[in-house]
């Protein structure tokens, strides 16, 4: 989880790390999406499913991390 | 016909209340459209005094920046999209470009426009569209107006120094739509899904055909094209059938295995370019829609937008490229050699674009007009403007014209002539890899390859030794899971140089 906030600040070093509407308020943009999923990609070695890929699993931290979590856990 | 507008009007009668544009938040009708643009154009006119000068539209993707662009053509002056998705400082420089000029913006950006003191010359959209309409003003202004005279200015990106302003006229836009709208069949049952920026002239695509026919163009929001599952639901929901997108953006889909989970349920037409498709993300693509129409098109900002077009007609094998086909009617391609002569057919050369899609050059900018918008070098009887695109073709064995490399893409490497996208299509080949893109840095003298897929790097480099003459091999291989994109949604080489060299130095350190 820390490292998913890492990966946030990293993009966005004045973010509210307790936001829970990042995708719905355009905070992160298609950019950020693709480095997300590239960092997740090079951090955990998880690739994240088309069927993954949906702005609910963007729109916190934890909502990335628990979708990570899911994924690892496969 | 001599104005754009013409499209609108002539329209309106048989489509007044039907939707013409749509995006994630409100639609408007083609009476709404005619109505606000004629308001702004009132309101434009009125405060230029008539001088025809750039209107500056600083506004997101949404329906009303496109009444604004029509608004600016009623005033008789011609619009500047601009977007605050620009770095600041390339607004700036666009702004000291432009020199003299008015803005129309949402509030969105006037903290923006303030900061860069040109609160006194900006106006809010929502004002200019509540304007009172001045009939006898426009008509005034329409009575005055030539088909030569400009309807826009676009920026491109231009990947060194300061952006180019494209300034193309009315003509040039009526020509490229009446061909453009043959190729891709538009009726007034197509519904477009835009994908482009509207500060492109990508966008003309959507945004002109709909007028003419009284069709409908949807604009998808930016964010949808991350999330592939949901774009393609997009389509589905607003029953799109008719797409014009870089190639890239229909590879993100194919690519992470969207399918699998929905399908386009309405697409007829799908028409791709700017770049090259892979052949296996294109034939994922097929096999999803057997039925639909598939479109390569090629053509530079300088030319109005497209210039070449191929349908596809045959299978492609992984190892070919797909051809850009031939010229728009009233377009002509030459291939030119370093010479300045055309090239034997088969031979590699520039293409050389011919026709009234020409637009007038880079606003403000003799010099670089001057270098690549010459006189026709194969007569020299009458002053006749070509553009030299900077990028190579050759013609095929079937007469088709083929796309070979931006001509800063082919590089020289221990003193062999090569060409960065034959690598990049090698490794796309493989089983496995998804996208992929080459770089040469100059300095090290190092061809580097970026790709995205399952694949192994150490697989990759062995496949691509079986496959590639020595020279050709990268010095490094870099695995992502996505590659950076630019605004028109294009690989970005930039990004990918600067993010391995600053990784390479860091390194070192």
């Amino acid at each position: 989880m820390d490292k998913i906030i890492e990966m946030l600040l990293q993009l966005h070093p004045d973010l509210d790390v307790e936001c829970d509407s990042l995708v719905d308020d355009g905070i992160l943009n298609s950019i950020d999406v693709v480095t997300l999923v590239t960092e997740i990609f090079n951090e955990f070695d998880v690739t994240v499913p088309a069927s993954e890929i949906v702005p609910e699993n963007f729109n916190s931290a934890s909502a990335i991390w628990e979708m990570v979590s899911s994924l690892m856990d496969e | 016909m001599k104005n754009v507008l013409e499209y609108l009007e002539n329209t309106l009668p048989s489509s007044a209340s039907k939707v013409c544009y749509r995006d994630k938040k409100t639609s408007v009708t083609f009476e709404e459209v005619y109505t606000d643009a004629r308001s702004i154009g009132t309101f434009i006119a009125r405060k230029t005094g008539g001088r025809r000068v750039p209107v500056v539209v600083f506004m997101p993707k949404k329906v009303q920046t496109v009444v604004a662009f029509l608004g600016a053509a009623y005033s008789g002056c011609y619009y500047v999209p601009m977007d605050s998705e620009m770095p600041a400082s390339r607004i700036e420089l666009i702004f000291g470009n432009l020199r003299d000029f008015i803005i129309i913006a949402d509030k969105s950006a006037t903290a923006a426009i303030e900061k860069m003191g040109y609160s006194d010359r900006s106006y809010l959209y929502e004002e200019a569209a509540e304007c009172d309409i001045d009939d006898s003003l426009l008509a005034g202004i329409r009575e005055k107006q030539i088909d030569t005279d400009p309807l826009y200015i676009v920026f491109t990106s231009g990947s060194t120094g300061a952006p180019k302003g494209v300034c193309a006229c009315h003509r040039s836009v009526i020509d490229y739509i009446e061909q453009l709208s043959k190729i891709l069949k538009v009726d007034k049952d197509t519904v477009f899904g835009n994908q482009s920026p509207l500060y492109t002239d990508a966008c003309l695509k959507e945004i002109y055909p709909t007028l003419k026919f009284g069709a409908q163009a949807v604009f998808i929001p930016k964010m949808l094209f991350s999330f592939p599952v949901r774009l393609i639901e997009f389509l589905n929901g607003y029953k799109i059938n008719t797409v014009c997108w870089v190639a890239s953006a229909l590879s993100i889909v194919s690519g992470l295995g969207t399918f699998d989970t929905v399908r386009p349920e309405h697409l007829r037409t799908v028409a791709f370019g700017s770049e090259v498709f892979p052949i296996k993300q294109f034939n994922k693509w097929r096999a999803v829609l057997p039925a639909a129409r598939f479109i390569n098109l090629y053509g530079p900002t300088e030319c109005t937008g497209m210039s070449c077009y191929y349908e596809v007609d045959r299978e492609f094998a992984e190892t070919d490229a797909i051809p850009i086909g031939r010229p728009f009617d009233n377009t002509e391609i030459i291939l030119l050699g370093d010479d300045k002569k055309e090239v034997a057919f088969g031979d590699v050369g520039e293409i050389c674009i011919r026709g009234t899609c020409v637009t007038h050059g880079y606003y403000n900018n003799p010099e670089k007009t001057a270098e690549c918008f010459i006189q026709n070098p194969l007569q020299n009887n009458y002053p006749e403007l070509i553009y030299c695109t900077g990028d190579l073709a050759k013609y095929n064995e079937q007469g088709e014209l083929v796309f070979v490399s931006r001509k800063d893409y082919q590089i020289k490497h221990m003193g062999y002539r090569i060409e960065l996208g034959e690598i990049e299509i090698a490794a796309g080949i493989m089983q496995n890899v998804a996208m992929t893109a080459a770089i040469y840095l100059k300095d090290k003298q190092q061809i580097i390859l970026f790709y995205t897929g399952d694949t192994e790097k150490d697989d990759l480099l062995a496949y691509l030794k079986e496959k590639l003459p020595r020279y050709m091999i990268p010095a490094d291989i870099v695995k992502l899971a996505f590659l950076p994109q630019t605004a028109n949604g294009k690989i970005d080489r930039v990004t990918l140089t600067k993010n391995y060299t600053e990784q390479l130095t860091r390194t070192e350190e």
